[in-house]
């Protein structure tokens, strides 16, 4: 996951608190969703970031994640991300994100 | 195609590591291939057209290790050429001398040159010779990089840097520029061995539609490749000139072509896009760690003639031109708008009525272990997302449109290469021999690897079956 990214993350924890924040994933495929969800929740795997070995334990949820679309008004959300889930390998993403919450990667 | 296993080395990624950790040299040539098993490779024999790209759906991965059996019914417009008579061209067609070959490699190496129907016509002058002791003095020397065949660590030649204190004209770059020249060179020769309608004086443009950047330190990149592949072709009333649009560049190539010849201002253009040294070994470090054979061993370079309505050669719709303007904005979704849908609504054209849509078609056997997935499925999926959006398929005919409309990759990752381009001569086949209406090639550009902008760019058009 993105250097710059990590340590905004970071960052923005210490400023508000872990509690105030949900962290919104947008990775194209199964392997970028998990060491992204992975990075937010239990620190960056390749150990190359900020977040080495920093556990933030965010909520983190896919933009596919039925969860964030319940939240978004419709029109837009067909508008913007729409073509984008049916060209992705949306399901799997999904499938793999909430796996990785419930422990099983 | 060009088996350059010696020039691997050289490929911008190989040549950074080895820099770094020398070691990782030995470990680079012991999982190069022989020039019989990278002839022999399936995707490579789909690249020259000896097989169809359809066959690779039938063969399952890994296709390395298996050898395709050339197939009787199809007619190839390409070869796969061994490195050494393309580093003896390398030689040739360097107007300034800066490359030297061992006199030995030269004297067994010229044979080979008069003995292929491509590489003859551009072997007509005698290369800068040097014998043992002077290549060995040249080495030691350094100011510039030795030459090798394949794996063997004996040296072949010489290329000498340009200028002391110009990057530009520094060896790497002479050697990649060269690289680029005679593969594209190698390119025309198949055009015209295999076109008796078009001779070399008929030829009025060369368009260069490749990767390298030609130029001095007061302007990198000044360009004319194209000239000076006319010239070593021996176009002698060619002139020429290059289009630059990082991957996308044949689409605009092929684009200017047709205009030119459609509004008369040349009867003849060919569109040449060379090879990509900086390319070669790009994921290696992935393959070594797979153990599998370094597959980015190939150059590869496409030449395309574009002349006049013969009554029954393709059709390149300058009406079907797509392009992507500035306020369609980077996202891929509204590219392939501007790209696609834009076009055919202005056709009015159904998706049923466009044979094959075209676009990257790398192959997936070295995208895949370098986790960079497999490049033409993951386009085509998009591009169907895209279709389903704006009303023209279901979502349920998905499957079938890829498969159907869309190409496996095979392509090597020489960038605007695999992009679109390597698949014109499989197009020209279906159009005129086989079943095919239409096909739309589409190319995208990532502008923003230069740093100038956040944009991407690309270019579509329709190529149709005379009516």
């Amino acid at each position: 996951m993105d250097l710059e990214v990590q340590g905004r993350v970071k960052q923005l924890a210490e400023e508000y608190g872990k509690d105030e924040l949900v962290v919104l994933l947008g990775a194209p495929n199964v392997d970028a969703a998990r060491v992204q969800f992975e990075t937010m929740t239990r620190g960056d795997p390749t150990y190359a970031g900020p977040l080495g070995g920093v556990e933030l334990g965010l909520e983190a949820y896919h933009i596919f994640e039925p969860a964030v679309k319940e939240v978004i008004d419709p029109a837009r959300y067909s508008d913007l991300i729409e073509t984008l889930e049916l060209g992705l390998e949306a399901d799997s993403i999904v499938e793999a994100i909430q796996q990785a919450r419930a422990g099983k990667n | 195609m060009i088996h350059t296993p010696g020039l691997t080395r050289y490929g911008s990624k190989p040549d950074r590591e080895i820099a770094a950790n020398p070691a990782r040299l030995q470990e680079l040539n012991g999982k190069l291939r022989s020039y019989a098993e990278a002839r022999d490779y399936l995707p490579n024999q789909v690249f020259v057209g000896q097989q169809s790209p359809e066959r690779l759906a039938e063969i399952a991965r890994p296709w390395f290790g298996h050898r395709a059996a050339l197939s009787e019914e199809r007619k190839s417009f390409g070869s796969v050429i061994d490195e050494k008579p393309f580093l003896a061209l390398v030689a040739l067609a360097d107007p300034f001398k800066h490359v030297a070959l061992l006199d030995r490699f030269w004297e067994e190496t010229a044979p080979m040159l008069q003995q292929s129907p491509v590489c003859k016509p551009l072997a007509a002058s005698s290369p800068n010779i040097v014998d043992a002791n002077g290549l060995k003095a040249k080495i030691a020397a350094g100011d510039g990089l030795p030459l090798f065949a394949g794996v063997d660590p004996q040296a072949v030649g010489w290329i000498a840097n340009g200028h002391k204190e110009d990057g530009s004209l520094s060896a790497i770059v002479l050697l990649e520029n060269l690289c680029g020249k005679v593969s594209a060179a190698l390119a025309l020769e198949e055009l015209f061995v295999r076109n008796d309608g078009l001779k070399k004086p008929d030829v009025g443009l060369v368009l260069g539609c490749s990767e390298e950047a030609v130029g001095d330190r007061y302007q990198r990149g000044g360009g004319n490749m194209a000239k000076a592949i006319a010239e070593f072709s021996g176009c002698a009333m060619a002139s020429g000139f290059d289009i630059k649009d990082f991957c996308a560049a044949p689409i605009p190539a092929l684009v200017t072509a047709a205009a030119l010849v459609h509004s008369g201002v040349v009867e003849n253009a060919v569109v040449a896009g060379g090879s990509s040294l900086p390319k070669l070994g790009m994921k290696f470090l992935y393959h070594l760690e797979k153990n599998m054979p370094v597959l980015e061993d190939m150059q590869a370079a496409v030449a395309v003639w574009i002349g006049q309505d013969d009554g029954k050669s393709p059709i390149v719709n300058l009406a079907s031109v797509g392009r992507h303007p500035v306020c369609a904005g980077a996202s891929l979704d509204q590219q392939l708008k501007s790209l696609v849908i834009d076009p055919l609504d202005r056709l009015e054209l159904a998706v049923p009525l466009v044979d094959k849509f075209v676009t990257e078609l790398h192959n997936p056997e070295i995208t895949l272990p370098a986790n960079g997935g497999d490049v033409a499925e993951r386009n085509y999926r998009m591009l169907a997302a895209v279709l389903v959006k704006a009303g023209k398929l279901a979502r349920t005919e998905i499957t079938i449109f890829m498969k159907e409309q869309g190409l496996p990759g095979y392509a090597p990752t020489q960038g605007h290469i695999a992009s679109a381009l390597a698949y014109v001569p499989h197009a020209y086949q279906g159009l005129t021999q086989g079943r095919f209406r239409r096909c739309f090639f589409f190319a995208r550009a990532s502008l923003f690897l230069g740093q100038m902008t956040q944009l991407s760019d690309g270019m579509s058009v329709m190529l149709e079956r005379h009516p």
